[in-house]
């Protein structure tokens, strides 16, 4: 192999899995707080029709980009309403927010199917994914408000008689998990493949849920989780290309094996599951108990 | 001033009321989303939620929409009830299908009275043993039975392709990716000719049956309950935490096993890719808008069939875009689960005072 | 403060929903007149997609143009291929419809249980197999517009490396890569072909993806056979050149986009329109290529092909289109140096139909 195939490999694997980190270190957070949010798919759709169809209307990736954010801090607000203040159960209201984001992105997009726009160089936001990847990481060692979110996460009833506004503080992590799955959509749509189609993320929300777990809750692990989800999908096809043919449905299976693996290692071990896995997670909080 | 306080106890009315409550909110939304758009909202209301089922045909429709809906909900209600969050029904009713369909193309040219059954059983195992995976897990190695069941849902989705596309493909089918048709006694029998209601409703029913009885009338039921409810009191009380957890998956798997085979040996006679339009994760809006309690979920799975349905008309007269039932399935979800508040909180108008 | 940050966020989602709605609401009600004969489509996506549906969908409305008043249409999207089918194909025999085309391959069993109970609706079946008195099939001869692209492919690469992105591993799919192929080897004995299977026929991220592999491993030249059109973006973006999909997609990619394989539906649903509309309709099976007009090539390029390539092209169509060109022409030997087309004929349509096999000289396997 010569290093132009290499770091050509390089380079599509780094496109190909922004997205994922995106989604991914959102949700990391989120989670990290206590809260499992499985609307990502669909608040990644709603991202990506948001910012398309305003790049269609405005012609600014700015807009496209600041309104792409604020769709996702409103489909995250809204879960964020119902689990945190109504205390609805947070996997029905996952999936409620990821089959609503199905139907409305399509509702959005449904004239601007097809519609040619020019796309916009991915290499700024894969600098952007990786900054935020280690910022994240940094966050949780080294803030305080690190420590406070993860103890939230860790024992919501500790940290609310230590002080700490749980419900607030979860709030805001849902909002930026929001935020970053839209971030993901903007990419998909404007970056990616610029374009839009319905139902374009393709599953790709429940690959970066799977993440989050292979990264066994900690940041920097996202960046080698999607670059292996990544890398096993371009190698597949790189293998394919030089004629070497396996049945693609299993290296579709990977990611979500290789997850549940990884699941299992690590839940095993009592002291591992405990220094990775919030407890707390889907558990709602009630300070009135 | 308006504050929220919380009940003593929480209301048993408000509890069965927030569901009917979620649905009328959803049609009032419906009809303001509709008039937005410049439709007659009285008339796109009665296009999408009536004329669907303004005849025969539309109410047997409706039925066979809402069956597999049902019989996974209630599979699912002996998870949700014991807190365990069995998300991944999509691939349980997948390999339900892929197990009893292999029987039907193995025997597709045998005619027997005996298929259909063994079909049923083995829709029933195949989905019984995909949910044990995440309750082995769970009970073996404490993993997170809601990621565990998703990732396996997505698995299932693939192994029925890889056997579409390769090894079962049909040999007199140009190669294109679906198996042969099961033959006659592989088929669930329709109900009334001319329509496509089928066998599987009976099923459903007898099986809604037998899981009221248990949950009303059995230890095993209230173990459940109790044990969903207030883990420690459960535990004190000496109950086998595994065997619930084991026999609420092997449950839920059998019966989205046996709504998979059910509508590929019902409307579809054979296996290719798409079988189930989601019908396993639709259930769970379906299971929660049933309140997990069976006869909640047969109202709840005729109000989702039909915004599939609804969908159908409503583009069909209207040019409305059929993804508007999403929208609206995702809208019932939220409504009830934000007018659950009022189950266990009520709400207190008061005098606002001066700073 | 905290209920009113709520209540806004609360209203701002009500805004964007109703918003959303409305922009989607500019659709017009159409008013049918009874002596019209009613004609219904099944759609399998989104008649925006610029691929499949989109020509369905284009071929709908050039039937609408030809028959004027003397019909109506309507169409159904995003139709599901599995128990739903039924319930839309029926929707469609129920309300009065007289013709209805189902277009997509998975509706097949599904449109002949439905006409079984509507003697009187005719029903057309688009790439299916099983006919009935009342259920018609059809398809296009898209192979033929393959071995265009291959010809000019053959002759434009420059590195010999061709890129080929399909989607299912099915006889049509085969078909196109066998076809193109041959042409292609035909005037470039070097040219080799890399293909990989997208398993989708509508991911555009993943078939850029394949895209960007198949460039990166040396192709000069994108071929695809799914539906969306990111690998002709993908193209144009890494400075190769590509063929559109199914329609004319040179808008999305005018730098790298030499022609595209179109898929015209219009004639032959215009025919088939006026068959019902002087009630001369009856069940066929029609299998249309370019002589028909089903198979049409999008304007050739001028800024990338050389005239004298334009010209062979041209000349190929014709060819194809008078019958002295097959694009399965004998001899034709398979990967094991099978002899499988003697020479002097060519392949008959049930070979076509079916066929699973590459022919010599593709360094590769069909998957299985």
């Amino acid at each position: 192999m010569d290093t132009n195939l290499i770091i050509g490999i390089i380079n599509i694997i780094l496109i190909g899995t922004t997205p994922l980190i995106f989604a991914a270190i959102g949700e990391l957070v989120v989670e990290k707080s206590g809260v499992l949010n499985l609307g990502l798919e669909g608040m990644m759709l709603v991202g990506a029709v948001s910012a398309f169809v305003t790049l269609v209307l405005t012609g600014n990736y700015f807009f496209a980009l600041i309104i792409s954010i604020v769709s996702g801090l409103l489909m995250s607000g809204f879960f964020a309403f119902l689990v945190l203040y109504l205390m609805a159960n947070q996997v029905a209201t996952g999936l409620a927010l990821t089959i609503f984001g199905i139907g409305i992105s399509s509702m959005i997009g449904k004239n601007y199917i097809g519609t040619p726009i020019e796309g916009m160089s991915p290499y700024f936001f894969i600098v952007i994914s990786i900054i935020i990847v280690f910022l994240i990481g940094l966050f949780f060692k080294r803030t305080k408000m690190g420590l406070i979110v993860k103890a939230v996460g860790e024992s919501h009833s500790s940290a609310h008689s230590l002080g700490f506004n749980v419900i607030k503080i979860r709030f805001l992590s849902i909002l930026f998990g929001g935020s970053m799955s839209a971030l993901a959509g903007f990419y998909m749509s404007i970056c990616y493949a610029p374009m839009w189609q319905e139902g374009m993320i393709a599953g790709r929300g429940w690959i970066a849920l799977a993440l989050v777990v292979f990264a066994t809750w900690k940041a920097e692990r996202i960046l080698l989780g999607a670059y292996i989800f990544g890398g096993v999908a371009i190698m597949q096809m790189n293998l394919q290309a030089f004629g070497i043919k396996l049945p693609g449905q299993f290296f579709n299976m990977l990611p979500y094996i290789v997850t549940i693996l990884v699941l299992v290692i690590i839940s095993g071990n009592k002291l591992r599951i405990k220094m990775s896995a919030p407890s707390c997670l889907s558990i709602p909080f009630n300070k009135n108990q | 001033m308006i504050k929220i306080v919380p009940r003593g106890n929480s209301s048993k009315s408000m509890f069965i009321f927030a569901p009917f409550l979620s649905v009328i909110f959803t049609l009032i939304t419906a009809s303001i989303i509709f008039f937005i758009m410049g439709y007659n909202p009285i008339e796109a209301i009665i296009i999408f939620f009536y004329s669907p089922i303004s005849n025969l045909y539309g109410i047997s429709e409706l039925l066979v929409k809402a069956t597999p809906l049902c019989l996974i909900a209630i599979g699912l209600s002996f998870c949700f009830k014991n807190n365990l969050y069995n998300i991944g029904a999509e691939g349980q009713l997948t390999m339900g299908a892929i197990f009893g369909g292999g029987i039907g193309i193995y025997f597709y040219d045998v005619s027997s009275f005996l298929i259909l059954p063994a079909m049923i059983i083995a829709g029933a195992i195949g989905g019984a043993l995909w949910a044990m995976i995440p309750a082995i897990l769970k009970t073996k190695f404490n993993t997170n039975e809601i990621l565990t069941s998703l990732m396996l849902a997505y698995v299932a989705l693939l192994i029925l392709d890889y056997l579409v596309v390769g090894p079962w493909r049909d040999p007199e089918g140009f190669n294109f990716p679906k198996t042969r048709g099961f033959g006659e006694s592989g088929r669930m029998p329709v109900l009334y000719q001319g329509l496509r209601v089928h066998f599987g409703l009976i099923i459903t029913l007898i099986l809604v049956f037998i899981s009221y009885f248990i949950y009303s009338k059995t230890i095993f039921g209230y173990q459940l309950k109790v044990s969903g409810y207030s883990p420690r009191a459960a535990k004190f009380a000496g109950y086998n935490k595994n065997y619930l957890i084991f026999s609420a998956f092997a449950i839920s798997g059998a019966f989205a096993g046996i709504a998979g085979i059910g509508e590929v040996s019902g409307p579809i006679g054979l296996l290719y890719r798409d079988i189930s339009p989601n019908y396993g994760f639709t259930a769970i809006i379906v299971c929660f808008l049933g309140r997990l309690d069976p006869l909640g979920i047969i109202l709840a799975s005729l109000v989702i069939a039909l915004t599939y349905l609804g969908a159908e008309d409503a583009q069909l007269f209207l040019r409305i875009p059929a993804a508007v039932g999403f929208v609206f399935q995702g809208l019932v979800l939220f409504f009830l689960l934000g007018t659950d508040l009022l189950v266990n909180f009520k709400i207190k108008v008061k005098e606002k005072h001066g700073y | 403060m905290k209920k009113q940050s709520i209540t806004l966020i609360l209203i701002a989602a009500i805004i964007i929903i109703g918003g959303a709605f409305f922009i989607t609401s500019q659709n017009e009600l159409q008013d049918t007149s009874q002596s019209q004969k009613k004609i219904g489509f099944i759609y399998i996506g989104p008649p925006g997609d610029h691929g499949w549906t989109y020509m369905h969908d284009q071929g709908r409305q050039y039937m609408e143009s030809e028959l004027g008043d003397s019909i109506s249409t309507t169409f159904i999207e995003n139709v599901p291929e599995n128990a739903d089918a039924v319930r839309a194909i029926r929707k469609l025999a129920e309300s009065g419809h007289d013709l209805i085309f189902t277009t997509s391959f998975n509706y097949m069993d599904q449109t002949l249980e439905v006409a079984k109970d509507f003697p009187d609706v005719k029903f057309e079946h688009a790439t299916g197999y099983k006919r009935a008195d009342n259920v018609s099939t059809y398809s296009s001869r898209f192979y033929e517009g393959r071995t265009i692209i291959g010809h000019i492919a053959g002759k434009m690469t420059k590195s010999n490396t061709i890129g080929y992105i399909a989607s299912f591993p099915i006889p049509e799919v085969i078909r196109g890569i066998n076809s193109f192929y041959l042409a292609a080897s035909k005037v470039n004995p070097d040219v080799n072909i890399k293909i990989i299977w997208a398993y989708t026929w509508y991911d555009p991220a993943k078939e850029a993806d394949a895209a960007n592999t198949l460039i990166n491993q040396g192709a000069d030249i994108i071929v695809q056979h799914t539906d969306t059109f990111a690998p002709c973006q993908a193209a144009e973006k890494a400075g190769v050149l590509a063929f559109g999909q199914a329609s004319n997609q040179e808008q999305f990619c005018p730098n790298a986009h030499m022609t595209a394989i179109e898929d015209v539906w219009g004639p032959y649903y215009a025919e088939r329109g006026k068959a019902i509309v002087d009630g001369s309709w009856s069940s066929i099976d029609t299998w249309g290529g370019m002589k028909e007009g089903h198979v049409v090539m999008s304007p050739y390029n001028k800024n990338i092909l050389p005239e004298d390539i334009i010209a062979e092209a041209k000349a190929m169509e014709a060819s194809i289109i008078d019958g002295s060109l097959h694009p399965f022409q004998g001899p034709i030997y398979n990967q094991a140096g099978e002899l499988v087309i003697p020479a002097g004929s060519v392949a008959d349509d049930g070979m076509l139909a079916s066929m699973m096999f590459y022919v010599e000289g593709i360094n590769d396997s069909v998957p299985q």
